[in-house]
C-alpha cells in the first residue's frame, strides 16, 4: 500500500491568480453608479429646471457651456461613465440571458461596437467643438 | 422504502392497493402535479389528484398517498422524511421547499375555498421523471469549489484546535444539506447553468472562513471567475428558499467582500 508522503513535502502552492476582471467590473458599477447620480441629476437640473429650463437651450447655450473646461469635463465624464456603466450592465444581462454561445458572442459584439462608436464620437465632439461653426 | 412501480407505463393504481377511507377531520384538497414520463410523454403535463388530507399532514404525506394508493408511477425522491437529508426539495405553490417540512394547514385556501396545492420539480435542472431531477450539474458545481479541508505542512500530532469564536465565524454555512432549494431558486442559475450557484458558494464559504483551512486563496480564485460570486444579483431567492434558514445571500456577500479586500 502506497504511503502518502506528498503532504509534508509540498510547499504552499501559490494559487493560480486568474483574471480579476469580474471583480473590477463589479466595483466599477458601484463607483460609477454613485458618480452618475451626481452627474446625471446635476445635468438634468441645469438643463431642464434651472432658469427657463429646456426652453433656453440652443446652439449658443451649448457653445457657452462648452467654452468652460469644467463643463467639458463634466460632460466628458458623464459620457464615459454612462457608456461604460450601461454597457457593462448590458454585458451582464447578455451573459445571463443569452442561451447560445453564438448569440451571446454577436450580441456582445454589437454592444461593444456601439459603445466604442458612441464614446469616440462624443469625445471627438466635446474636444473639437467649434463655436463659430454656425457662421 | 423506495417503492418502484412494476409496470411504469400502464399502472394506474397505487403500489399499496386501494385508497383507505378518509380519516376523521380531513379535508378534500387537489394536488396538481407537474408530471413527465420520458417513456410516454413528449412534453411535461399537469395532472390533478383529489385526495383527503389532515391539516397536520406534510406535503410529503400527500405524495405518499398518491403514490401508494392512487398512482404508483409517481416518481419523487425522499429519504429520511424529516428535513435532515434534503432529498425531497420541490417547488410547492411556486416556492422551493422540502416536501417533508411543509404542513398542509399552511397551504389551505381562505375559508370556504377549495385548496389546490401545486407541486413541480425544482427548476433549472434536467427532469428525469416527474419530480425527480438530475442533480449532476448541481453536484459538479459543489465539487468544483473543493468542499474539503485543505492544509499544507506537517500534520499536527493532536486534533486541529479551533476557538469557539473561530467556529462561530462559519457556523451558519455548516448547516447546508445540499437539497438544492437555493440554487434552483436562483434566476441566474435558471438561465445560465454554468453559474456555481448559491449552494456551492455556501459550501466554499464554510471552508474559506474556517481558521483550520488553508485553501481559501484557491477557492476565492475559483469564485472570482466569470461564473463565480460576481454573477450574484442579490435577489435573495436563495435565502427565502433555504429550509435550514441559512443566510445564503449574506454568505455570498461575505465571499465578495473577502475577494474585494484580500491583500
Amino acid at each position: 500500500m502506497a504511503i502518502a508522503l506528498d503532504a509534508p513535502r509540498s510547499t504552499r502552492r501559490k494559487p493560480s491568480r486568474r483574471s480579476n476582471f469580474e471583480l473590477q467590473a463589479w466595483l466599477f458599477m458601484r463607483i460609477s453608479g454613485l458618480a452618475l447620480i451626481v452627474l446625471v441629476l446635476g445635468h438634468l437640473f441645469i438643463m431642464n429646471i434651472l432658469d427657463g429650463g429646456v426652453h433656453r437651450i440652443n446652439f449658443a447655450f451649448v457653445a457657452g457651456r462648452w467654452s468652460s473646461p469644467f463643463w467639458q469635463f463634466w460632460d466628458l465624464s458623464m459620457l464615459w461613465l454612462a457608456q461604460l456603466h450601461g454597457g457593462n450592465g448590458l454585458r451582464t444581462v447578455i451573459n445571463d440571458y443569452a442561451r447560445k454561445d453564438a448569440t451571446r458572442f454577436w450580441l456582445k459584439m454589437v454592444l461593444y461596437v456601439s459603445m466604442v462608436l458612441i464614446i469616440s464620437l462624443g469625445t471627438f465632439v466635446i474636444f473639437t467643438f467649434n463655436p463659430n461653426i454656425s457662421n | 422504502m423506495t417503492a418502484v412501480a412494476e409496470n411504469p407505463t400502464t399502472s394506474a393504481s397505487g403500489s399499496r392497493g386501494e385508497l383507505p377511507p378518509a380519516p376523521e377531520g380531513s379535508i378534500a384538497v387537489t394536488v396538481k402535479l407537474h408530471r413527465f414520463n420520458p417513456e410516454v410523454d413528449s412534453e411535461p403535463r399537469w395532472e390533478s389528484f383529489d385526495i383527503h388530507a389532515l391539516p397536520t399532514d406534510r406535503v410529503l404525506n400527500l405524495l405518499h398517498t398518491i403514490k401508494w394508493y392512487v398512482d404508483g408511477t409517481l416518481t419523487f425522491r425522499r429519504s429520511c422524511a424529516h428535513g435532515v437529508c434534503g432529498s425531497d426539495a420541490m417547488r410547492i405553490n411556486g416556492v422551493n421547499r422540502l416536501a417533508c417540512k411543509v404542513l398542509v394547514k399552511d397551504l389551505l385556501a381562505s375559508k370556504g375555498k377549495h385548496t389546490t396545492i401545486t407541486i413541480e420539480p425544482i427548476k433549472g435542472l434536467p427532469v428525469n421523471k416527474d419530480l425527480l431531477v438530475n442533480m449532476d450539474p448541481f453536484l459538479d458545481a459543489f465539487k468544483a469549489v473543493k468542499p474539503f479541508l485543505i492544509t499544507y505542512g506537517n500534520e499536527p500530532t493532536q486534533e486541529r484546535i479551533q476557538s469557539a469564536a473561530d467556529r462561530e465565524r462559519f457556523d451558519d454555512t455548516t448547516k447546508c444539506i445540499l437539497c438544492a432549494c437555493c440554487t434552483t431558486s436562483c434566476p441566474v442559475f435558471w438561465t445560465e447553468g454554468t453559474y456555481f450557484g448559491p449552494a456551492a458558494i455556501v459550501n466554499a464559504h464554510r471552508f474559506i472562513f474556517d481558521s483550520r483551512d488553508e485553501g481559501a486563496e484557491e477557492r476565492l480564485d475559483i469564485l472570482n471567475d466569470v461564473d463565480g460570486v460576481w454573477r450574484c444579483r442579490t435577489t435573495f431567492n436563495c435565502t427565502d428558499a433555504c429550509p435550514r434558514g441559512i443566510q445564503v445571500t449574506k454568505a455570498i456577500q461575505e465571499v465578495k467582500r473577502a475577494l474585494l479586500f484580500r491583500r
